[in-house]
């Protein structure tokens, strides 16, 4: 079992980690949009490029998404650490 | 020509003995449903609008196995629920007009995503075969897609194909035929349904519903989008249910405002069991070639510098690869062309000659020596956006678009600007909110187009002399820093600088197709073609009528009287009646500006010009001249499209009037420093 760990935002996750989403907290518009893209809760996904500052890019399910730094910073995600993963 | 299809045919009728059948075209954006659509249409394809949304529709026809197909290419959308236009058209096709059959293009390279839009199209009661794309993309990417075993899964046929090679789609097109022959009785769809814990709610709203709905309608899924959230539907169902009935329904939907979460969840539970067989990572955790480029296309600082780098080559290759062409045209086509029309028109009436040799052939040819550059241009234009690159141009030009408002989609529309105003405008579309599309039109005729930069490359030596490369660097950078200081002034008063929110896909890089580029550059030429056939055809006439009328004197006619009535505003910044004719005419297309001068001072000699502009005028009135044909008010075609694209007259003339306070603002102040300065 993962050791629970505390939820931050999407806009925080460093470049080449790991996490699920836990809640999107946008509008309802965005938020939909961003559901059909991927981004349900549990869904996992991989930070690949954050300056911190600027947008950014995860890849969830496969796609590379660039996100606002807004948007990001609406999403609430929960680490995954690496040895976690299979 | 292969023989499964042939495009130079359409009504071969003893070839098409069986029944015609209609197939749409869905799939994700970057799936390449395109070059699909291209790979099977070829010329024989149509592209307007669908009715009444600015939305672009292709259909194309082509035989198969006896019978003609009518391909109809859906909008790219990423589901059917009504996010966007392109969603609702693509949805109330399928309902309303039933094709026989719908074919979903999802990519090998990430099925995860793209089966999303097949978990919404299966449970449509239209057959689906769903084509597997991009095989070869994502082998690259170290995946491999058992199709066979996604085909047991998902209970619909799964073909693969590789859209740029012809056996495949006989290999689509068997299948099809296949099908159509048994009647889809081998369709058993494996459809996907909500989260468990929203069941009972779903049969709920159903029930409530299930009597009231048009025919077309099927109750289990406008239920299902009703807890989704989508407004259309949502409209629908009020207007069909009694008020009642409607309310409980409210009720319940309200209660339930965060479903839409379990709907997706849903899709993406039963996408997982569609793709955990199916979907093979022999390599897992290799780099791949996309990581490898993003590490520098997407990097802050590196990005960027690849960027002006790219835009640099772009630039350099359309100007050296197309002014010789442009020049070659001008030279050995139109030129010739005038002169020997002159000859054979020398014992016509005076004003025919006129008319075909100075209206037409001068007017119109002089637009149609452009078609290299723009062809070039959108060509490469083309290949980057087909590669892939062109989202990572928007992607790092973000922060930069954030000033104005605007965010990195605004970017890809603005930068083919400088081919043309007109896709600019066209190309705002690609952006969702609609405050930012408006800024982003507003914005395009700010952007010099290829015409406005020749018209800037032929005058400026005429004032400039060695100087006139730096000059005309100087005045571009000039008016897009007018661009970017106007936008950031614009979003504080008309949109009270609203952020809109930033969510693009960056596609994964792959081989362009040359064929789907071809196509493109093909389409976009015709139209442009098209446009000199009419209305710069039409302009030429009335400019040219109006120089000779009523006298048959330049210096007496009505064109003159027009210069003469806005020659005041002209001395503001310094330009006499003829620079001020010769601006007028540019509304009709900007390079008329110097067909027009050219007529004033009647020299048919392009060097003989420049020499009896740079003695007539002072530098000051030069730059002033350069400085405001940069920024005037749009051609015509753009403010064409720039109404079609916005529908509203008000948002037009804004922007005509901005145009123009710019352009005649800026000259004035421009002139009023150069002449301090003693230019």
């Amino acid at each position: 079992m993962p050791i629970p760990l505390k939820t931050i935002s999407l806009s925080e996750l460093p470049a080449g980690e790991h996490a699920c989403v836990i809640s999107l907290g946008l509008g309802r518009g965005i938020s939909a949009r961003l559901t059909t893209l991927g981004f349900t809760p549990g869904a996992e996904l991989t930070m690949i490029q954050n300056y911190g500052h600027g947008p950014l890019v995860v890849t969830i399910r496969d796609t590379r998404i660039a996100l606002g730094r807004r948007e990001a910073q609406s999403i609430l995600i929960q680490r995954i650490p690496n040895d976690h993963l299979l | 020509m292969t023989t499964y299809y042939d495009h130079s045919t359409f009504h071969q009728d003893f070839l098409t003995k069986e029944k015609d059948i209609t197939i749409a075209l869905a799939g994700q954006p970057n799936m390449g449903k395109s070059t699909l659509f291209n790979l099977f249409t070829g010329l024989n394809q149509h592209v307007g609008n669908w009715t009444g949304k600015t939305v672009e529709k292709r259909e194309g026809i082509f035989q198969s196995h006896h019978r003609n197909v009518h391909l109809i290419d859906l909008p790219g959308t990423y589901s059917l629920t009504a996010n966007s236009p392109e969603e609702v058209i693509a949805r109330e096709y399928i309902l309303q007009e039933k094709p026989d059959l719908v074919i979903a293009v999802v990519s090998a390279a990430n099925l995860e995503r793209s089966l999303y839009l097949v978990s919404e199209l299966i449970a449509l009661p239209i057959p689906l075969i769903v084509a597997l794309n991009m095989v070869d993309v994502a082998k690259m990417e170290g995946i491999e897609v058992n199709a066979a075993v996604l085909e047991a899964a998902l209970g619909v046929p799964v073909v693969p194909v590789v859209a740029t090679h012809a056996h495949s789609a006989r290999n689509l097109l068997n299948v099809i035929e296949e099908n159509i022959q048994n009647n889809f009785s081998n369709l058993k769809p494996n459809i996907p349904e909500i989260r468990a814990d929203h069941r009972e709610v779903l049969q709920e709203i159903k029930l409530l519903i299930q009597d009231f709905l048009p025919a077309v309608y099927p109750a289990y899924w406008t239920a299902t989008k009703l807890l989704e959230g989508d407004s259309e539907i949502e409209n629908l169902v009020k207007k069909c249910l009694p008020p009642e009935q409607w309310k409980t329904v409210a009720a319940i939907l309200k209660e339930h405002d965060d479903s839409y979460l379990a709907i997706a969840s849903g899709r993406y539970d039963w996408i997982g069991r569609m793709i955990r067989a199916a979907v093979h990572r022999p390599r897992a955790g290799q780099i791949s070639v996309t990581d490898q480029l993003d590490r520098w296309n997407t990097h802050p600082v590196i990005g960027l510098v690849i960027l002006a780098a790219v835009l640099g080559l772009v630039f350099w290759l359309t100007f050296t690869i197309g002014a010789p062409l442009q020049d070659w045209l001008d030279s050995a086509l139109i030129a010739p062309l005038g002169k020997w029309a002159g000859t054979q028109l020398v014992d016509a009436p005076m004003w025919l000659n006129g008319l075909i040799v100075d209206g037409i052939i001068g007017g119109v040819g002089a637009v149609l020596t452009f078609l290299p550059i723009i062809i070039i241009f959108f060509a490469i234009f083309g290949l980057l956006e087909d590669v892939g690159y062109m989202a990572r141009a928007a992607y790092v030009m973000d922060n930069f678009m954030h000033w104005m408002g605007l965010h990195g989609k605004s970017f890809l529309p603005l930068f083919l600007g400088f081919g043309c105003n007109v896709p600019a405008v066209m190309g705002a579309r690609v952006i969702e909110s609609y405050p930012a599309r408006i800024l982003t039109i507003l914005l395009a005729p700010l952007i010099p187009c290829t015409a406005r930069m020749a018209v800037v490359a032929f005058l400026a030596p005429a004032f400039f002399g060695k100087q006139a490369g730096l000059v005309t660097w100087g005045l571009i950078l000039f008016s897009l820093a007018i661009l970017v200081i106007s936008g950031v002034i614009l979003n504080r008063i008309l949109f009270k600088g609203e952020r809109t929110a930033f969510i693009m896909e960056l596609p994964l890089y792959h081989v362009p197709n040359l064929r789907s580029t071809a196509l493109l550059v093909w389409q976009r030429s015709l139209s442009f073609i098209r446009k000199a056939g009419t209305l710069i055809l039409m302009m030429s006439l009335v400019v040219w009528a109006l120089s000779v009328l009523p006298g048959g004197d330049l210096e007496t006619s009505y064109l003159a009287h027009i210069g003469n009535l806005f020659a005041p505003i002209g001395k503001w910044m310094g330009l006499d009646w003829r620079l001020t004719v010769a601006l007028l005419t540019s509304f009709f297309a900007k390079e008329n500006s110097i067909a027009t001068l050219g007529v004033l001072f009647s020299s048919s000699e392009e060097s003989g010009l420049t020499q009896t502009l740079a003695a007539t005028y002072s530098t000051a009135t030069g730059l002033s001249f350069l400085v405001v044909s940069l920024l005037f008010i749009p051609c015509a075609a753009t403010v064409a499209v720039i109404y079609q694209e916005t529908g509203s007259w008000k948002w037009t003339l804004l922007n005509i009037l901005l145009m123009l306070v710019l352009s005649i603002g800026t000259a004035s102040g421009v002139y009023t420093l150069a002449t301090l300065i003693g230019l």
